[in-house]
């Protein structure tokens, strides 16, 4: 666990970047600080590897002060990774990663065995070992970067805006294969983005910073989206919280109704010619699209993307149902099976049901 | 006088053979060449390198450093010359030490441009991950400003190599220059043409041979872009 308390950094010339800063980062727990720029964040992170000596406060590591032990001794127990990597150019991706254990005196084969085991978990060919940083892509520079400060296994990794400087797709998929990683090693971290989708998406707790360094709210995700602290937290998250709010609810209290599936050439039932739209699914299952049960020949209409039932979250399915034109979500299991049918007004019946459920639980 | 001299020259078995008022045997002229112009570049960068991790450290120092060694490049190495022969004499340590100094105004620039060129970002991780002062110094700035720096010492090294020649003017140390002066003196044009083109392929072979260094040194940088 990483302990700030009321940690504060005051440059000479007065400026304040971080204000009597108390938060917790807690073991094993991804803790993301976000902010606009100048909000202190990337000083609050290089207090921590002392790159950057506080004016006032002190950080804790398991309950004890980081200026107990010899500097070098604390960064080589930190991993450290910030944007555009800051791979060494003159050495190669094995020798990049293998930096902090031969630092720590491993020998040069041990190393490079544990380089090529790291290269294995964060997804990177085995054939990239002997290359050098620049004849690799940003996404796979940022990987190593990733495995050089796994690699003396650290309890703490700092990461400062790890993924900033890649391309959106490049970026989903690094932050998806960072939570797996995270999944495996189990590290504690403090993450810093200014990116405040990010932060939602990678976040176990957030610390929203502002301007000056002042802490504005420290929560989990969901509660930020629920019960920003003031103003700024508000508009920091922007306008459609509400809907990415519904990331956190589970869709399993949807009732989906499987009556409006049918097969290619079954023939409808009455009740079935009542209904508005048809999901016409193939022989194992898959949904092919809509159909309207008194025009059976027209061509389906697509269903725009499906959402994995009991699985997906609301907004998976709210957003399936605002795409498609009929305002039908499609449920699937799995394997890609239709499971039923949603509108979106049970969607939104759902997620009334959870507001008053949540309000319940408050009062 | 001088068509004796140059019949008795022709008459010689070899161009490489040199008449007898050249002190030095060809092999001679080619030691004391390398060993004043190299030598010279080498305690040059003994120099340079301390002194230019300190401008790079301290920026506001480099300009008045700069200003210096460009300033004592463009003192005449015959002042040199004559305010040191009363210290260490007619000596190869004569053409030496003006020679030392004149690197200088390449060597403190190249050392510089190098650490500078060493990425910020570089360093912060170096830094983060626990490096020492020397550690980061010996293991990552000077690697990373070593094409740079590499590119300062061949301009350093060819440019003593002709700079010497100079030291002809004060006895025998002037290397291939010994043959310019003794060419003029003698009207002895074949000596100033062999001396010339020595001067001119030792100087090819010597970057050629600095570029090889270059090559072994930093594998990194040859697919990175081609230095000088």
């Amino acid at each position: 666990m990483i302990t700030f308390e009321s940690v504060s950094k005051k440059y000479p010339d007065g400026t304040e970047a971080v204000a009597g800063l108390s938060i917790e980062a807690p073991d094993a727990a991804i803790t993301v600080l976000v902010g606009p720029s100048g909000c202190g964040k990337t000083t609050t992170l290089r207090m921590t590897n002392r790159l950057v000596e506080p004016s006032g406060g002190r950080i804790l590591i398991d309950g004890s002060d980081i200026r107990d032990r010899p500097v070098a001794q604390l960064r080589r127990g930190i991993g450290y990774v910030i944007q555009h990597a800051g791979l060494f150019p003159h050495r190669t991706v094995a020798d990049n990663i293998a930096t902090v254990p031969r630092l720590l005196g491993t020998d040069r084969r041990a190393a490079r065995k544990r380089a090529q085991e790291l290269m294995e978990l964060v997804g990177l060919d085995s054939a990239l070992a002997d290359r050098y940083p620049h004849q690799l892509s940003g996404g796979q520079q940022q990987r190593v970067g990733v495995a050089r400060a796994l690699a003396a296994d650290p309890a703490i990794l700092l990461m400062d805006e790890p993924f900033s400087a890649v391309d959106p797709i490049v970026r989903k998929s690094l932050q998806e294969q960072f939570l797996q990683i995270q999944a495996e090693v189990g590290k504690t971290i403090l993450f810093v983005t200014h990116d405040v989708d990010e932060a939602i998406r990678i976040g176990d707790r957030i610390a929203v910073l502002r301007e000056g360094g002042h802490l504005a709210q420290f929560a989990t995700p969901r509660e930020l989206l629920e019960r920003p602290a003031d103003a700024f937290v508000e508009q920091f998250l922007g306008l459609d919280r509400g809907i990415r709010r519904l990331t956190f609810i589970p869709s399993t209290g949807l009732g989906l109704r499987a009556d409006a599936l049918v097969k290619k050439g079954v023939e409808l039932s009455a009740a079935q010619l009542e209904l508005p739209w048809l999901l016409l699914v193939d022989e194992p299952g898959a949904p092919i699209g809509w159909i309207e049960p008194r025009r059976p020949n027209e061509p389906p209409i697509p269903i725009g993307h499906a959402f994995i039932a009991h699985t997906d979250s609301l907004r998976a399915a709210l957003d399936a149902a605002v795409l498609c034109p009929t305002g039908w979500a499609v449920g699937v299991d799995a394997e890609g099976r239709a499971v039923g049918v949603v509108s979106q007004e049970e969607i939104a019946a759902a997620i009334r049901a959870e507001h008053r459920d949540s309000l319940e639980a408050v009062r | 006088m001088s068509a004796l001299i140059s019949t008795s020259a022709m008459s010689q078995t070899s161009v490489f053979d040199l008449p007898s008022y050249v002190q030095s045997s060809y092999l001679g002229l080619i030691r004391t060449q390398l060993v004043v112009s190299l030598g010279a570049t080498l305690a040059g960068l003994v120099i340079a390198l301390p002194l230019g991790q300190l401008c790079s450290r301290l920026p506001k120092l480099y300009p008045a450093t700069l200003g210096v060694v460009t300033l004592i490049y463009a003192i005449p190495s015959i002042a040199l010359f004559v305010l040191l022969i009363d210290i260490t004499g007619t000596s190869e340590t004569t053409v030496f030490i003006p020679l030392t100094l004149y690197t200088l105004a390449i060597l403190v620039p190249g050392v510089v441009d190098g650490i500078r060129s060493v990425p910020r970002n570089v360093l912060d991780a170096a830094d983060g991950m626990g490096y020492g002062r020397v550690r980061r110094y010996l293991a990552v700035e000077l690697p990373i400003a070593l094409p740079t720096l590499m590119a300062a010492i061949r301009v350093a090294a060819v440019s003593s190599l002709s700079l010497m020649s100079i030291g002809a003017t004060i006895g025998n140390f002037g290397g291939f220059g010994d043959l310019f002066l003794l060419g003029l003196k003698f009207f002895d044009n074949r000596l100033i043409w062999l001396g010339l083109i020595s001067l001119l392929v030792l100087s090819v072979l010597c970057d050629l041979l600095l570029r090889g260094v270059q090559r072994l040194l930093t594998p990194w940088a040859r697919s990175l872009r081609s230095f000088g």
